[in-house]
């Protein structure tokens, strides 16, 4: 019982941490057809930032309390003012060249962890954790790490805040309609490219944020800590339904849930490979992922 | 559908209002000038010099057979396909604006396929066009109490009668100084239909309208002056009732074998 309980705490902090990712990935392919290769690199961003700041580069900053949330203040910030920078600088000069923007991104996400490692080295280094996150806490006999349920809290708290943004605000409506039918929008005379950029940074500072709590989950950074998280993410949107932030929650728990289960139950690797099935099973059963079953593709 | 009330919005004049002159050319200065319009998609001339002046009253129809590039000139107006030429809108040009640009200069705008986003609600499609300050509620739902009925109801789960409702009511929430409807009554039952064209007509007391339509009693019911196009080009200008009386003129450029006085009596007035 204990063990299933481990696992299944640990499967879902690993979903948040994919739920983090996904969701800006999903929110940016939905509105803009832009598959985002870059988005590994602003998780990569986010971690080095707080990384850096936690370290004690940044005044205020550190590895614990009060610091330590400053720290992943400041890798969300920087990952969000990364992700609004690629979008102007890079993306949307080539909106109407889609395959030049594939590259972009794809190039984007080799060179910035080549930077990283430039800059600090290829060798992963240890994340400060904060004193209270290093306890385990028992539950139903189990010990579990308590950044486990930092990481699902974030997830959450992350999932209502879109929820309500795309629900409840303008920008959330024209977002919602722009998933739709991008044209439209613009023929109802909004600028739908400022939508394109508040989607970048929405999606950048959820990215970055998986960042900072995967420092703490995996107890460490390295360069291409974001890269493959980003392959896990793209499946999860693809099983969510493109444009769908509940879709993609729940592919992240399923997916999460089934790699730690099949990690676990038999052979280490067998996991990662699990998780394609799944995909496949999904897509043979479901071909417009889990966001199909509900109202017509809403994107919320 | 109910019978529409009367728009809000002064009156500046009914479809008679600015009868077109024996040349087709709107006695007064137009409201959309389009000259030399060209629209290359793909690699292929959709459009090849198109001609266009809409009135700045009443309806103006644009007509053609299917293929002619009508709906190809009213989106290259509104910029949602990359054009050249000259579109002038209330004598600014606009052809090198970007589609939000033009639309916020006052154009309302119901496209073919309605456009109506199928997963937000009556009410949220209504409020994604807002633009004024004080967006005309009482004019829409004056003239469609339905979309107030259904204002919590999925777009995409409203029969095609009511998502044209709510195109037509998107249009004219703002005030606008154009009002585009392609194709309004297309596919829709004869009962709608009249009422399309009731709603239509009384829009088009506070805003001049270009209509696309292929339904010519409705056209003869509305419309003062009309364009046609014929493989991309402008092949007539002139007033509706002169082309509709003339049967050759209107079996050659408009493909109907018979007189216009015989379509359906549903879209009589």
């Amino acid at each position: 019982m204990d063990t299933v309980v481990l696992l299944t705490l640990t499967g879902l902090g690993l979903g948040a941490l994919y739920f983090l990712v996904a969701s800006g990935l999903s929110l940016i392919f939905g509105l803009m057809d832009v598959l985002n290769f870059a988005h590994g690199a602003l998780l990569s961003v986010g971690a080095y930032a707080t990384w850096w700041a936690a370290d004690g580069h940044l005044p205020g900053a550190g590895p614990d309390g009060a610091g330590f949330l400053l720290s992943v203040l400041f890798g969300t910030a920087v990952g969000t003012a990364a992700a609004v920078l690629l979008e102007l600088a890079l993306i949307r000069p080539l909106y109407t060249r889609p395959r030049e923007q594939v590259l972009a991104t794809v190039g984007v996400g080799l060179a910035v962890p080549a930077l990283l490692m430039a800059v600090w080295g290829a060798d992963a280094r240890p994340f400060p954790k904060p004193a209270a996150l290093s306890d385990t806490v028992r539950l139903l006999g189990a010990a579990v790490p308590a950044d486990r349920f930092v990481l699902v809290a974030a997830a959450a708290a992350v999932l209502v805040v879109l929820r309500l943004f795309l629900g409840r605000t303008r920008h959330g409506l024209v977002v919602r309609a722009g998933v739709e039918d991008r044209a439209m929008v613009t023929a109802l005379g909004i600028d739908v490219r400022k939508a394109f950029t508040l989607v970048f940074a929405i999606g950048g500072a959820a990215a970055a944020l998986a960042g900072a709590l995967g420092g703490l989950y995996f107890g460490s950074v390295s360069p291409g800590q974001g890269t493959s998280l980003l392959i896990f993410a793209f499946v999860v949107v693809v099983m969510g339904g493109m444009g769908s932030v509940t879709g993609a929650a729940a592919a992240s728990v399923a997916v999460g849930l089934v790699q730690q289960f099949a990690n676990y139950y038999t052979a280490a690797g067998l996991g990662d490979l699990s998780v394609v099935v799944l995909l496949a099973v999904l897509l043979l059963v479901r071909p417009r992922g889990l966001a199909a079953a509900g109202a017509a593709g809403r994107p919320a | 559908m109910t019978p529409p009330a009367t728009p809000s919005p002064a009156p500046s004049g009914g479809p008679s209002a600015q009868p077109p002159s024996p040349s087709g050319e709107a006695a007064a200065e137009p409201l959309l000038s389009v000259r030399d319009l060209r629209v290359v998609i793909g690699g292929r001339h959709v459009l090849h010099g198109v001609d266009l002046d809409v009135a700045p009253a009443g309806v103006t129809a644009l007509l053609g057979r299917n293929g002619a590039g009508k709906t190809t000139t009213v989106r290259a107006v509104l910029g949602l396909v990359p054009r050249t030429g000259s579109v002038r809108l209330g004598g600014e040009e606009t052809v090198h604006l970007p589609t939000h640009a033009v639309v916020r200069r006052g154009v309302g705008y119901a496209p073919e396929d309605r456009g109506v986003f199928a997963a937000l609600t009556v009410a949220e499609n209504l409020r994604l066009a807002e633009r004024d300050p004080d967006p005309d509620y009482a004019l829409v739902h004056g003239l469609f109490p339905e979309l107030r009925q259904r204002a919590r109801q999925p777009a995409g789960t409203l029969s095609g009668g009511q998502q044209q409702m709510v195109a037509i009511g998107r249009t004219l929430l703002n005030r606008n100084r154009l009002v585009i409807a392609d194709e309004p009554t297309k596919g829709l039952a004869p009962r709608v239909v009249t009422e399309v064209a009731q709603v239509l007509e009384r829009a088009a007391e506070a805003v001049p309208v270009l209509l696309v339509e292929q339904n010519l009693a409705v056209v003869r019911r509305l419309a003062g002056g009309c364009t046609v196009l014929a493989d991309g080009r402008t092949a007539h200008r002139g007033a509706t009732a002169d082309l509709l009386e003339d049967a050759e003129a209107a079996r050659r450029l408009l493909g109907v074998g018979r007189h216009p006085a015989a379509a359906p009596q549903e879209a009589r007035p």
